[in-house]
């Protein structure tokens, strides 16, 4: 089995901070990692070359600092990898990236056939959940989103049989490969890559692709020019037209300070009392 | 290599002159086994106030099996709001599956044509709306807070959280139709149900039969009621946040949230470090709220936070920072530690309660 996993290189979330006067983002010192989600794809996908055999191979798109990410999934275990890098990529959306990353899969598949795309649900930054369906469309793969997991694989049928989150339960669904699978977070647990990975990662030679490379030809649907969303503003949102009303008391003693509280919410929403009264019983 | 790398555009971009003649706002009706997703009804509220700034129709696309039960959902999206209804029921149709309500959905777009597309931000609509937006090649926002009309145009100006929730951004699709959107539940108001109104029903055969498709759906197995908490829908909510300083504080949450009848929430940072179970995260990527009140202890209101509960009636912030952005849009405040703070809460609503029974 060839296993392709899509991987983003994001800022870590946690971390940032925005300017509280000019109210843009500091991005001086935010650590880069892999996007947190991607990870249960990519220990799914090990798991499948654990059990069935195959290869993994490790796919992104991003700047040239992006091989740092790559180099981090092959000392988990995956085979190949490739950066996918062109400054005409900067400023896709989602339909771009989805382009973009399909056409790539697609010179993959020259070399080698592929069974299974994993994903990540979504990734932290963007949080759309768009490119995966994306992917898949393109590629016209069927399409399983918020896998939890994988129940069997038939590779003589070329069936596979899932669990997916779905909105109320779970959907247990067989269907055919070539598909493409994002995974739900929470559902493996990312091994410790072993020492000789390790040192293989060090020296692996991961392959950058530009745009001809990667055999993307139709310039026009990449980056801003086959971007159809624009980002109009970008903003803080605004304050409530008063600020909270501050409990405090001359002693300061929690105790005080919460009967005081009480006092207040109740007089300015008695229907509040009724809920909680109602609720409490 | 999402939106928000972006820079904001400065000049503005006309429609595509083949995209003119789309008209319309449609609401994908989203539902399983028979049941109405709330976040379709959410949307026709708000689909009610784009299509009378627009002057044009709010539409409610409904799909599903074979049976009655397609007509009376489309009776309901009327009471909500909707002035026509387009029903597609085959019996492809009786369990979602990405292929063949692609298919379906995609079809009566290019048939029928509406500017604005909007479905919720639940698995299903994401699945559905990511695949029907690449078919189309046209743009789609997730999981806006937010839809309006930009001020001198026709623009849809979806407004969601950007960099990881640390601000906002309101993004348009200018050049293409549809215009698409995601809209997370619990964002929108519920509009009122109008007993009265109804409309036509437009139904639409479907071209695909069950041997085309490919994926099959063997079994849904329901999740079992009762062992969920129900956060979107809880009146009150006691929340925390890393203010706590440790696991084992979140404690003092759970005993005034047990003193109030209330559910437990929490900040992202306490549910990455494992203090409370990812179903209980109130946020952008966790859960949004409306409760009639929400207590934040130890939270300081990033934006990623605050999209989720900002919309609470009455929301009381404990927090130790004078400066946190919670004070912004919190009702009442506390400048103090929630440690101590918790358990005082607890003792002075106990007592209050206990008060009230007593005289009542």
């Amino acid at each position: 089995m060839h296993n392709v996993v899509c991987i983003k290189q994001v800022p870590d979330s946690a971390q940032i901070r925005v300017h509280p006067v000019s109210n843009t983002i500091m991005r001086q010192g935010v650590p880069a990692i892999i996007n947190p989600y991607d990870l249960f794809a990519l220990e799914e996908a090990l798991r499948l070359k654990d059990r069935v055999g195959g290869t993994v191979t490790v796919l992104c798109m991003g700047p040239p600092m992006a091989e740092a990410a790559l180099r981090k999934c092959l000392s988990y275990g995956a085979d190949d990898a490739i950066l996918v890098s062109d400054r005409a990529f900067a400023g896709s959306d989602t339909l771009a990236t989805s382009y973009a990353l399909a056409a790539t899969i697609q010179k993959v598949m020259g070399n080698m056939p592929v069974d299974l795309i994993f994903t990540g649900k979504q990734t932290i930054d963007g949080d759309t959940a768009q490119v995966g369906p994306g992917i898949a469309k393109r590629l016209n793969y069927q399409l399983l989103t918020y896998v939890s997991r994988i129940v069997s694989i038939d590779q003589n049928q070329r069936e596979i049989i899932v669990e997916r989150r779905a909105e109320g339960g779970v959907q247990r669904i067989k269907t055919s490969m070539p598909c493409l699978i994002t995974m739900l977070e929470g559902t493996n647990q990312l091994r410790f890559g072993d020492l000789d990975d390790l040192f293989r990662a060090a020296r692996y030679p991961i392959k950058i692709w530009n745009r001809e490379m990667a055999g993307i030809e139709e310039v026009a649907r990449i980056g801003l020019k086959g971007s159809p969303t624009v980002v109009s503003k970008v903003f803080a949102p605004k304050a409530r037209s008063q600020r909270a009303e501050i409990i405090e008391t001359v002693d300061g003693d929690p105790h005080n300070i919460a009967v005081t509280l009480l006092a207040k919410v109740f007089t300015q929403y008695p229907e509040l009392e009724k809920e909680i009264d109602k609720l409490a019983h | 290599m999402d939106e928000q790398s972006k820079k904001p555009a400065k000049k503005k971009v006309e429609l595509n002159p083949d995209f003119i003649h789309y008209k319309h706002i449609w609401v994908f009706i989203e539902n399983e086994r028979e049941a109405v997703h709330p976040v379709s009804w959410e949307l026709l509220g708000t689909g009610r106030k784009l299509a009378d700034k627009l002057g044009v129709q709010l539409c409610a696309v409904v799909m599903t099996g074979l049976g009655d039960h397609g007509r009376a959902i489309c009776n309901e999206a009327f009471q909500f709001g909707a002035d026509q209804c387009y029903l597609t029921q085959s019996e492809v149709l009786k369990d979602y599956r990405n292929e063949p309500y692609t298919r379906a959905l995609t079809d009566l777009v290019n048939h029928w044509q509406p500017e604005i597309v909007l479905l919720g931000a639940s698995t299903l609509g994401r699945d559905l709306g990511g695949s029907v937006a690449t078919t189309l090649g046209t743009g789609l926002t997730a999981d806006c807070t937010e839809l309006a009309i930009e001020a001198d145009g026709r623009n849809l100006a979806a407004t969601r959280p950007t960099f990881g929730g640390s601000l906002l951004c309101t993004i348009m699709t200018q050049r293409h139709r549809p215009q698409m959107a995601t809209v997370r539940p619990r964002v929108m108001a519920m509009p009122t149900r109008d007993s009265t109104r109804s409309g036509p029903i437009v139904e639409v055969p479907f071209c695909m039969i069950e041997s085309s498709i490919l994926t099959k759906v063997l079994e849904f197995i329901p999740d079992e009621r009762g062992d969920q908490p129900n956060l979107p829908f809880a009146n009150i909510i006691v929340a925390g946040g890393r203010g706590l300083k440790r696991s084992e504080n979140f404690q003092l949450v759970w005993d005034l949230a047990q003193v109030l009848g209330a559910e437990v929430g929490g900040s992202r940072p306490v549910v990455q470090a494992g203090w409370l179970e990812a179903e209980r995260q109130v946020g952008q990527s966790g859960k949004t709220v409306r409760p009639k009140l929400y207590i934040a202890a130890g939270i300081s209101g990033a934006i990623q936070h605050r999209v989720g509960m900002g919309d609470s009636d009455v929301i009381i912030a404990i927090n130790s920072d004078p400066a946190a952005p919670i004070f912004d849009f919190a009702h009442f405040g506390i400048v103090g530690n929630a440690v101590l703070l918790l358990p005082a809460l607890t003792a002075a609503f106990s007592a209050h309660l206990a008060q009230r029974r007593k005289a009542g």
